[in-house]
């Protein structure tokens, strides 16, 4: 079965990247063909989801090698949703690049580590390979890394060396995990290794190494080991800050809801245990850290954090509402943090300043902005009929049927420290009065808000048009929690 | 030979964290790149020390050596290479734009 | 400053063609034995370090005037370029062919399609090496 198709979504942004090296000085070129490449690997993602949906997982073997001896990708409508995800939140990005990106970084190839972020991204989503994973977690990071350090500020620099160094760490310890998983089971495919786990039995030692991919992807996703995200995601210029806000975190949760629901699902009274708790101090934690600070880029970074406490509640409990709920609220959290961050971002450049105590009364200068994050607010907040409600009714009915209570109550609970923090920068920052005159007003530009205002329209469309993609979520959960169909899709031969 | 190379990769270990954490930018750099070294002896000890041929086609051998672990060693070189060469680059730049390449003088530069 | 190496330069003139004669020997001979792109390409690399190491920066830029990014770039461009050569022959991604022509100097030769995947990675890896160390180098 050729299902070529399937490596088009990495295929294309990989070779995006290296066609702008070529076009370094022409800038309105580069613009051009990033827009055509992002929207045509967004049209073959729409076509994959659907027909992931139709005809079931979709595999590839690489170079025709059949697994478990080749690297393969596998699509399901897990992978696939978020590949669509990030294609939408990438291509709304870009817009809002090309307006407020200075031309000196587009000469330093800004865009094609963007392309090669992208590629790393979606290629983490699809590989079925536990090594490949590390390679694209390797692509994708190591374009961060070159783009959080992009013009080289000293401020830049010197958070950068945080999150260059700590990711550097964790990598190596995931080729660490790797090698032991292989010493004991002798296989990185990960339909295969899934296979073995379950004859062999999830004993001790499997646990243990199970616990070491908790830390790495943890440190990722920013799970309780958050303490490098809220200095390197508030250094960086705002497009790159949004990107990474709304994707890179993802993908570390991407790896940990993969590794847990189809290798490592035998003894969930240890593993996933311990991931509610880590998920209950990040939640802490990252409230504490929203309410405490008056830096707007430090309030929205811990704003991330709490999500990832909030949507690894549903890994924890694993019941297949909660996953569904988990799927809703990823995609939903991809689109409102790149929003908030934007709107963040355009704050910072419309006033110059970042804390929250020195700015009043935007809404009276720039009403669309004001209301938009307004919209942001209640969004996060779990508003119907915006999208962050239904993830947050799907997880809290996972806990319940589970009876995981504690969980429940102190993931809703985070969800008015959320409303509270961003309540704090709506009240300082857009009421009162204005501290800007009509005449020193910085007219905002069209290619700063017409991105916002179309990720205000998306998670507005996806809370009322949540039926239109309820089909592949409850596929995706269906899929996470019958590891089953996802070894027999690899596995079988044609 | 599996447990000479495991104590081994036990002494890599040691002095990769023992430089991980100084508080010298460039010794944090090569701590890391030991440890990834460390790591690659351990992927190859993991694949088991066999006394095979090399797996190449065309050659009528009774055992072959295990080759996964060459080639997942292989790439994680490339990337281990890659990510020191931007490291040394990036404590370059630190240094050239602060003066420093002691982590703690660093810090001052958090809150502007 | 001002160092009297004229025996580094004399020997480099030479030395350098070796160098650069062996990486290409290793490139090729990792079909059948150990070698391949990647070592082919660092040796390759070396000479051209060497070579700046030696000379100035516009000596080498003279007689080299490639832009290396350009060059891992193409060689990245090489590579998956041959992953997707074919699917347009209706195989799998990165699917390799093989292949015993007779040609007109080396007689009876087999080809591989896999040597425009290494001769990719051998590009990145002289793009990468030599830009990883004009960058460190080109302030001091």
């Amino acid at each position: 079965m050729m299902n070529n198709i399937i490596a088009f979504p990495m295929i294309i942004p990989l070779l995006t990247g290296i066609i702008l090296v070529f076009f370094r000085n022409k800038v309105i070129v580069q613009r051009i063909i990033s827009m055509i490449s992002i929207l045509a690997t967004l049209g073959i993602s729409i076509y994959i989801l659907q027909k992931v949906l139709s005809n079931g997982i979709l595999r590839l073997d690489f170079g025709g090698w059949l697994p478990p001896y080749g690297i393969l990708f596998v699509a399901d409508s897990f992978s696939m949703l978020l590949v669509v995800t990030t294609l939408v939140v990438t291509a709304i990005l870009l817009v809002y690049a090309f307006s407020s990106i200075p031309k000196a970084f587009e000469k330093m190839f800004f865009y094609p580590f963007l392309f090669f972020l992208i590629a790393g991204v979606v290629g983490s989503f699809l590989t079925g390979d536990l090594f490949n994973l590390f390679v694209c977690f390797e692509v994708m990071l190591l374009s961060s890394y070159a783009l959080i350090t992009l013009g080289g500020r000293k401020i830049q620099l010197v958070e950068s060396i945080k999150y260059i160094s700590i990711n550097v760490l964790s990598s190596w310890f995931f080729l660490l995990g790797i090698a032991y998983l292989y010493g004991s089971v002798g296989t990185l495919n990960m339909a295969h290794l899934s296979m073995r786990v379950a004859e062999v039995g999830q004993g001790p030692v499997l646990t243990v190494i199970s616990i070491i991919f908790l830390l790495v992807f943890s440190l990722k996703a920013g799970l309780l080991l958050y303490y490098w995200l809220p200095g390197s995601y508030s250094a960086p210029p705002t497009v790159v800050a949004a990107l990474f806000g709304a994707l890179l975190t993802k993908v570390g949760m991407y790896a940990m809801i993969r590794v847990f629901t189809l290798i490592f699902y035998h003894e969930p009274q240890i593993t996933h245990t311990l991931i509610g708790i880590m998920a209950v101090i990040t939640l802490i934690g990252g409230s504490v850290g929203a309410i405490a600070y008056n830096d707007l880029r430090r309030i929205v970074s811990y704003n991330v954090i709490i999500s990832v406490g909030f949507i690894l509640i549903g890994l924890a409990v694993s019941t297949e509402s909660a996953l569904q709920g988990t799927i809703y609220y990823l995609i939903h959290d991809m689109i409102v943090k790149a929003l908030l961050f934007l709107i963040a971002g355009t704050i910072i450049y419309l006033t110059g300043k970042t804390k929250i105590e020195k700015m009043s009364g935007l809404i009276q200068n720039y009403p669309v902005l004001g209301w938009m994050f307004f919209v942001t607010m209640l969004s996060l907040a779990g508003i119907p009929p915006l999208s962050g409600f239904i993830g947050k009714v799907y997880i809290g009915q996972g806990s319940i049927e589970a009876g995981a209570f504690i969980l429940l109550g102190i993931g809703f609970l985070s969800s008015i420290f959320v409303l509270y923090s961003l309540l704090r920068i709506f009240m300082n920052c857009f009421w009162g009065e204005t501290i800007i005159s009509v005449e020193d007003e910085v007219p905002i530009k069209k290619g700063m808000i017409v991105p916002i205002v179309l990720l205000g329209i998306l998670t507005f469309g996806l809370g009322v048009g949540v039926e239109a993609i309820a089909p592949y979520v409850s596929d995706a959960a269906n899929t996470l929690m019958n590891p089953q169909i996802y070894i027999d899709a690899v596995m079988k031969r044609n | 030979m599996e447990t000479l190379i495991t104590i081994l990769i036990g002494v890599l270990v040691t002095v990769a964290v023992y430089l991980l954490l100084s508080r010298n930018l460039i010794r944090v750099i090569l701590g890391s790149a030991i440890l990834s070294h460390a790591i690659h002896l351990l992927i190859m000890t993991m694949g088991g020390l066999k006394k095979g041929d090399a797996p190449l086609l065309g050659e009528n051998s009774n055992s072959y050596t295990d080759a996964l672990p060459q080639a997942l060693i292989l790439t994680a070189i490339v990337i281990s290479f890659a990510v020191t060469a931007f490291l040394l680059v990036l404590a370059y730049r630190i240094y050239k734009e602060t003066g420093t390449d002691n982590l703690n003088e660093l810090r001052g530069f958090n809150d502007e | 400053m001002k160092i009297n190496d004229v025996i580094l330069r004399t020997v480099t003139r030479i030395v350098v063609f070796i160098i650069l004669t062996f990486g290409v020997e290793l490139f090729l001979s990792g079909h059948n034995e150990p070698g391949g792109g990647f070592i082919g390409g660092l040796v390759l690399s070396s000479a051209f370090v060497l070579l700046y190491l030696v000379h100035d920066l516009e000596w080498v830029q003279k007689g080299i005037p490639f832009d290396f990014k350009k060059i891992a770039a193409l060689g990245v461009l090489l590579a998956v370029g041959s992953g997707i050569g074919s699917v347009l022959f209706g195989g799998n991604f990165l699917e390799q062919a093989t292949g015993v022509f007779t040609l007109p100097v080396f007689g009876e030769t087999s080809l591989y399609s896999v040597s425009i995947f290494e001769a990719g990675v051998a590009l990145t890896v002289v793009g990468v090496v030599v830009t990883i160390i004009l960058s460190i180098s080109e302030d001091v």
